[in-house]
C-alpha cells in the first residue's frame, strides 16, 4: 500500500568501548569533527547497516534482494527465478537499447521491484540516455554526537605470526603488535526524511516503510564485530505528517528532541548519563510523533 | 516579477567543482544550480521555470575533509534486462571489489539567504495561472512544505530552510573577523574564478554545462541572467 504522509525522524544510537565508523583517512580512528570534538557517523555506514539487516531477514529473496551487498552476504552464488517478463528481443541489436525507450524504465521498475535498497535509497543505473537513475525516498544525513567524544588507542598483541619468515626472524617468540582504537562511550543523533512523492516512484511502500523502522530499531544487533563495541538504538522517534506535502518545518520537529546530559552528570559513560527531553507540547496541526523506541 | 528569499542553512554542504569530482571539492559558496534545486523541491511544474538572482552568504567560508568508502560501479541495465527477461540470475555488486575510498573536501556550517523568482514557461497552458502558483510556493515554503527534503549540493547534506520576509532582512556581519570579511568579498571583491552556473537542457539528451565568472562583492553572489553574455557554455 502506498502511503500519503511525510515522515522525518530522528534516530539516537550510542556506542560504548567500540568505533562506531572508522575513519580511512587517519588510520580508522573513529571519526571526529575537529572543530568541536564531536563523533561522526556517515549517512552511508548507517546505510549499510540497513542493508545488512534486511538482507539478513529477508534472505535476499525478492521482493527483498538488496543491491549493494558485503561479501559474508553475497556467498550465496545460487540463481533464483525472478518474475520475468519478456523484453528479449530489445537486447538484440545495439541501437534500440542504447535509446533505451520503454525498456530502460520497464527495467528501471523492475529492479525498484526486486531490490529493496534500491527503491528505498535510489541507485544509478548505467544507461546510454542521461537519466538513469533511481531517487529514492529515504534520506539520511551524517550522524553526530551529542557531546564531544574522546578517541583512545589501544595496542594489542597477537600470540602468532602470519609467515615462517617472520617467525625465524622473532627466533620463535612469534608475537604481532596491533592497535584498536575505541570511543568510551557517545549518543549519536542521527536525521532522516521519507517523502512520499518519491516513494511512489520508486514502489517503496507501507510495508517497506515498516521494516525501514524495525530495521532502524534493531540493525545493531546483527552488526556485532570487535570492532563496533557496544552499539544500539536508544531511539527513534518519527514524526509523520497527515499530508504529502507535510506540516511543519522538519528543523521545528527536530528541536523537540533534545537529548543531554542529566544534572550532574559531568563526563558521559553509558546512556543512564542522558536524559531525552521530548517536547510534544502544542504540536503542529496534522502532524504526530511516533516513538519507536 | 515577485522575487522570493529563502534562508537554508545546513551543518555540511559540497557543491562539487565539476573538475574534481573523483575526490569531490567543493564550489566556496553555493551554486545557482543547486539553489535552483532547493526552490524546485518546494514548489516545481513542468510550467514554471526557477531564475536564481542572488546568494547572500551569511557566515564565514570554513571547510571539512571527510573520507568516505564508496563504490565505483553503476547497476548495469544490460544485466538486469537479461535477468529479467531469463527469470533468473545472479545480480547484485560485491563492494568489497568494487570498492573506492575517496575523499571528499566540504563546506561546514553554511547558512545562504538566495533569492529568486519563477516564471512561467511559453508552453504553459492555459489553466496555469502565475497567481495560482505563487500562492502554492508562498504556502508551502511558509509552512515548511517540500516534494523532498532540499538539500545543499548532495542528498546526505540536508538544509532547513524558512522563508524571509523581505521587510526585515538585515544580516549582522559585524561578529566576522576582519580575515573572514575578506573571504567574503568586503571592501574588495572577491573572485572566486568560473563557476558553474547550470546545465543548459534545451538538448534533453545531452545536457551542456554553462559557466560564470563568481564574484563575492560585501558577502553576495550576484548571479547574472542566463541569456547573458556572462554566461558561457
Amino acid at each position: 500500500m502506498a502511503f500519503n504522509n511525510r515522515y522525518d525522524f530522528v534516530l539516537l544510537f550510542d556506542v560504548k568501548d567500540g568505533n562506531p565508523n572508522g575513519d580511512p583517512d587517519a588510520g580508522n580512528l573513529p571519526r571526529v569533527d575537529a572543530e568541536t570534538g564531536r563523533g561522526l557517523v556517515t549517512d552511508v555506514s548507517l546505510k549499510r547497516k540497513i542493508r545488512n539487516f534486511v538482507g539478513l531477514v529477508k534472505g535476499e529473496q525478492p521482493p527483498y534482494e538488496i543491491y549493494i551487498k558485503e561479501k559474508a552476504v553475497l556467498n550465496n552464488q545460487n540463481k533464483r527465478a525472478y518474475i520475468g517478463i519478456n523484453k528479449a528481443e530489445l537486447l538484440e541489436g545495439d541501437n534500440k537499447k542504447r535509446k533505451g525507450g520503454d525498456a530502460v524504465d520497464e527495467a528501471r521498475q523492475w529492479m525498484c521491484q526486486n531490490f529493496y535498497d534500491v527503491r528505498t535509497f535510489g541507485a544509478v543505473m548505467s544507461t546510454g540516455i542521461n537519466c538513469g537513475q533511481v531517487r529514492g525516498p529515504v534520506q539520511m544525513t551524517f550522524a553526530r554526537s551529542v557531546d564531544p567524544v574522546v578517541p583512545q588507542e589501544h595496542a594489542i598483541t597477537r600470540m602468532a605470526v602470519a609467515t615462517e619468515a617472520e617467525a625465524e626472524k622473532q627466533l620463535g617468540d612469534n608475537r604481532t603488535m596491533g592497535r584498536k582504537f575505541t570511543v568510551p562511550y557517545g549518543l549519536y543523533v542521527a536525521h532522516g526524511f521519507v517523502s512520499s512523492f518519491l516513494a511512489k516512484q520508486t514502489g517503496f511502500d507501507e510495508n517497506d516503510l515498516g521494516l525501514l523502522w524495525q530495521s532502524l530499531i534493531q540493525m545493531f544487533d546483527h552488526d556485532r564485530s570487535a570492532a563496533r563495541g557496544e552499539m544500539a538504538t536508544r531511539g527513534l522517534y518519527v514524526f509523520k505528517h497527515d499530508s504529502e506535502l507535510g506540516n511543519a518545518p522538519a528543523y521545528r520537529l527536530f528541536e523537540r528532541i533534545r537529548p543531554g546530559l542529566k544534572d550532574g552528570a559531568v563526563v558521559p559513560r553509558s546512556f543512564e548519563d542522558y536524559q531525552v527531553n521530548v517536547n510534544e507540547d502544542n504540536m503542529p496541526s496534522g502532524v504526530t510523533l511516533e516513538i519507536k523506541a | 516579477m515577485k522575487t522570493y528569499c529563502l534562508e537554508v542553512s545546513g551543518d555540511f554542504a559540497c557543491f562539487t567543482r565539476p573538475e574534481m569530482k573523483v575526490e569531490r571539492v567543493s564550489y566556496d559558496v553555493m551554486t545557482p544550480s543547486s539553489a535552483r534545486a532547493v526552490f524546485e523541491s518546494i514548489l516545481w511544474k513542468p510550467a514554471i521555470r526557477w531564475y536564481i538572482e542572488k546568494i547572500e552568504v551569511l557566515k564565514p567560508i570554513r571547510w571539512i575533509t571527510v573520507r568516505r568508502n564508496e563504490v565505483g560501479a553503476v547497476i548495469s541495465m544490460r544485466n538486469a534486462l537479461e535477468a529479467m527477461n531469463k527469470g533468473t540470475g545472479c545480480l547484485g555488486l560485491n563492494i568489497e571489489d568494487e570498492r573506492q575510498q575517496r575523499a571528499g573536501l566540504f563546506l561546514r556550517d553554511v547558512v545562504y539567504r538566495i533569492h529568486a523568482y519563477f516564471e512561467l514557461l511559453p508552453d504553459a497552458g492555459q489553466n496555469n495561472s502565475i497567481g495560482k502558483f505563487l500562492d502554492m510556493f508562498e504556502r508551502r515554503a511558509e509552512k515548511g512544505q517540500c516534494i523532498n527534503q532540499p538539500y545543499l549540493g548532495c542528498r546526505e547534506f540536508v538544509c532547513d530552510f524558512r522563508l524571509v520576509n523581505m521587510d526585515t532582512k538585515q544580516i549582522d556581519r559585524e561578529k566576522l573577523s576582519t580575515f573572514e570579511k575578506m573571504d567574503l568579498g568586503f571592501e574588495n571583491q572577491r573572485d572566486l574564478g568560473w563557476m558553474l552556473y547550470d546545465m543548459d537542457y534545451c538538448d534533453t539528451a545531452d545536457p551542456k554545462p554553462k559557466f560564470f565568472r563568481a564574484k563575492l562583492e560585501n558577502g553576495v553572489l550576484h548571479v547574472p541572467s542566463w541569456n547573458s553574455e556572462e554566461v558561457r557554455g
